[in-house]
C-alpha cells in the first residue's frame, strides 16, 4: 500500500519528549479514522511507525473541522524523533487507517470508565471527545489518567476542561511528584476506588503499557465489570498494517487486523503467556 | 498529633466516627465496629496542614472520610516529595502497630480533610483483650497493606518511563 502525502499543519509539545502533530493531506480528501484505529506514518528517508489516531479524522475536534489527522508522538527512536522534529509545511507519508477501533456503540446507555496510562490517552482522546459530543447518549463518564510525573501528563489543558464539566469525572494521578502538584499520587488503578459508575452496566476502555492494562482490567473485574465489557488496545510491532507480515502476532491474533482493540474476555489469558 | 480544633472547627461532637463508610471496615460486625469506634474521634485538618511528621511518636491512624492526604518525605535539595495520596475511605498511618511506634513519613492534608483518628494504644489494648477482634482488624489492615505493596511494585516497574512501551507511538526503538 502506497503512503499518501500529508503535510504537517501544526505541531505542539505535549510533554518534554512528546509532540502532537496535525497532518493535512497534500491533495484530496482527509483520512477518516474511527477512535481507536491507527495509521502507519512514514518519515521519509528514516522509516515508518504505527501511530494511534489521537484526534481529528473521525468527525470530532477542531482538527477534524479543519480536515486534519492528529497523532501524538513520543520521541523514543529514529523515526519518532524525526516525526517530532518535522516542521510545519514538511511532508510525511500516511497509510491507513488500520485496525478495529473502540466499540462506541456498545457503550450507548451505559456508564463509561476510561483508564489511560501515559500516552495511552492518545487513542482514547477521540473516544472521549466523541462521547462528550453526544453526552446524552451515555451514562456516567469517568476518565482516569496515570502518568510518570506531572510534566508527563498529556493533553493537560484538555484534561482541565474535562475536569470542569459536571458530567465528567476526570482525574489524573502520577507515580512521583514534587512540590506544587496538588493532584493524586499513586497507580492509576487506585483511582477506580473513587470513580462513580455502576459496574453491572459499565463499559470500560483502557490503553497504556500492557502491564498497566492488565492491572486495570483486574481491578475493573474486581469491581464487578464483566470481562466482555472491558476493552483494551494492544500493541506489538505493527509493520504492514494489513495482517500479512505477521510481525504483530499475539497467539492466534494479528493485532493490526484483529485489533488493536480487543475484549479482555478474549485476550486476558494471552497477556500472561510469557512466550507471547 | 491530630488537631481536632483546627481551622475547620470539627470538634469531637461534630460528627461521630463513621468507620463503616470506609471500605476497610465495611461489613464489620456492629459490636466490633462499636468497640473500634470507642477508640476513635473525629478530626479535621485545613488544606496544607500537617497531620503528622516523620520521627514523631505514632499514636493513631486515620480513616479518611473527606479530602485527600499526601504521604511525603523531604529529600535534601528537592523539597517534600509526595510518595502517595490517600483519598476518602483510605487509611493513613501504620507505625502505631509495632514498636518503636515512630512515624516513618510525613502526612499532609492536600485539601481540607475530615477523618477518624483511631488511638493506637487503645486499639492495641482492645485487640490484646479480644484476639478475635485483633485478628479481624489486622486482617482488614493487612489487605490494605497488600494492595499498597502491590501498587508500589507496579510503580517500581516505571511502566511509563523511557524503557516502557509507548502505546502505538514509538515502535521504532
Amino acid at each position: 500500500m502506497i503512503p499518501r502525502l500529508f503535510r504537517v499543519a501544526r505541531r505542539r509539545r505535549e510533554t518534554p519528549d512528546t509532540w502532537t502533530v496535525e497532518l493535512e493531506p497534500a491533495s484530496g480528501p482527509t483520512l477518516i479514522a474511527e477512535p481507536g484505529q491507527f495509521t502507519m506514518v512514514y518519515a521519509f528517508g528514516v522509516g515508518e511507525v504505527p501511530l494511534s489516531v489521537a484526534g481529528g479524522g473521525s468527525g470530532n475536534g477542531r482538527e477534524s473541522q479543519r480536515g486534519r489527522l492528529t497523532h501524538t508522538v513520543r520521541a523514543v527512536g529514529a523515526v519518532t524523533q524525526a516525526l517530532c522534529a518535522t516542521p510545519p509545511g514538511a511532508a510525511v507519508g500516511v497509510r491507513g487507517p488500520f485496525g478495529r477501533g473502540w466499540p462506541l456503540a456498545e457503550a450507548v446507555g451505559a456508564d463509561v470508565v476510561v483508564v489511560a496510562g501515559g500516552l495511552g490517552l492518545a487513542p482514547l482522546r477521540p473516544l472521549v471527545r466523541r462521547m462528550l459530543a453526544r453526552r446524552a447518549d451515555y451514562g456516567r463518564l469517568a476518565v482516569l489518567v496515570g502518568a510518570r510525573t506531572p510534566a508527563d501528563v498529556p493533553y493537560r489543558r484538555e484534561l482541565a476542561r474535562w475536569r470542569e464539566r459536571p458530567d465528567v469525572q476526570a482525574v489524573a494521578t502520577v507515580d512521583t511528584a514534587g512540590p506544587g502538584w496538588t493532584g493524586r499520587v499513586g497507580v492509576v488503578t487506585a483511582l477506580l476506588a473513587d470513580a462513580r459508575f455502576d459496574p453491572a452496566s459499565t463499559v470500560a476502555f483502557t490503553c497504556g503499557p500492557e502491564v498497566m492494562m492488565r492491572f486495570a482490567a483486574g481491578a475493573l473485574l474486581e469491581r464487578g465489570v464483566p470481562a466482555e465489557r472491558v476493552h483494551l488496545s494492544l500493541e506489538r510491532r505493527m509493520l504492514c498494517g494489513l495482517g500479512h507480515c505477521g510481525a504483530c502476532q499475539l497467539g492466534p491474533l494479528l493485532l493490526c487486523r484483529d485489533g488493536p482493540v480487543h475484549r479482555y474476555a478474549d485476550v486476558g489469558r494471552l497477556l500472561t503467556v510469557r512466550e507471547l | 498529633m491530630p488537631s481536632p480544633d483546627s481551622a475547620l472547627g470539627a470538634g469531637p461532637d461534630a460528627e461521630p466516627p463513621e468507620l463503616s463508610a470506609s471500605p476497610v471496615f465495611a461489613d464489620l460486625d456492629a459490636d466490633r465496629a462499636a468497640l473500634l469506634a470507642g477508640c476513635g474521634r473525629p478530626v479535621a485538618f485545613a488544606a496544607n496542614e500537617m497531620i503528622f511528621r516523620e520521627g514523631a511518636r505514632a499514636e493513631a491512624f486515620y480513616v479518611i472520610r473527606r479530602g485527600t492526604v499526601a504521604i511525603e518525605t523531604v529529600v535534601p535539595g528537592r523539597g517534600a516529595l509526595t510518595i502517595e495520596t490517600v483519598g476518602p475511605g483510605g487509611v493513613v498511618g501504620w507505625s502505631w502497630l509495632f514498636p518503636p511506634y515512630r512515624l516513618q513519613f510525613d502526612a499532609r492534608a492536600v485539601t481540607a480533610v475530615r477523618a477518624t483518628a483511631l488511638d493506637g494504644a487503645c486499639l492495641r489494648g482492645k485487640c490484646a483483650g479480644d484476639p478475635a477482634l485483633g485478628y479481624e482488624l489486622l486482617s482488614r489492615l493487612a489487605r490494605v497493606l497488600i494492595e499498597r505493596l502491590q501498587a508500589t511494585r507496579v510503580r517500581l516497574l516505571d511502566v511509563y518511563g523511557p524503557a516502557g512501551p509507548a502505546a502505538l507511538a514509538g515502535a521504532d526503538r
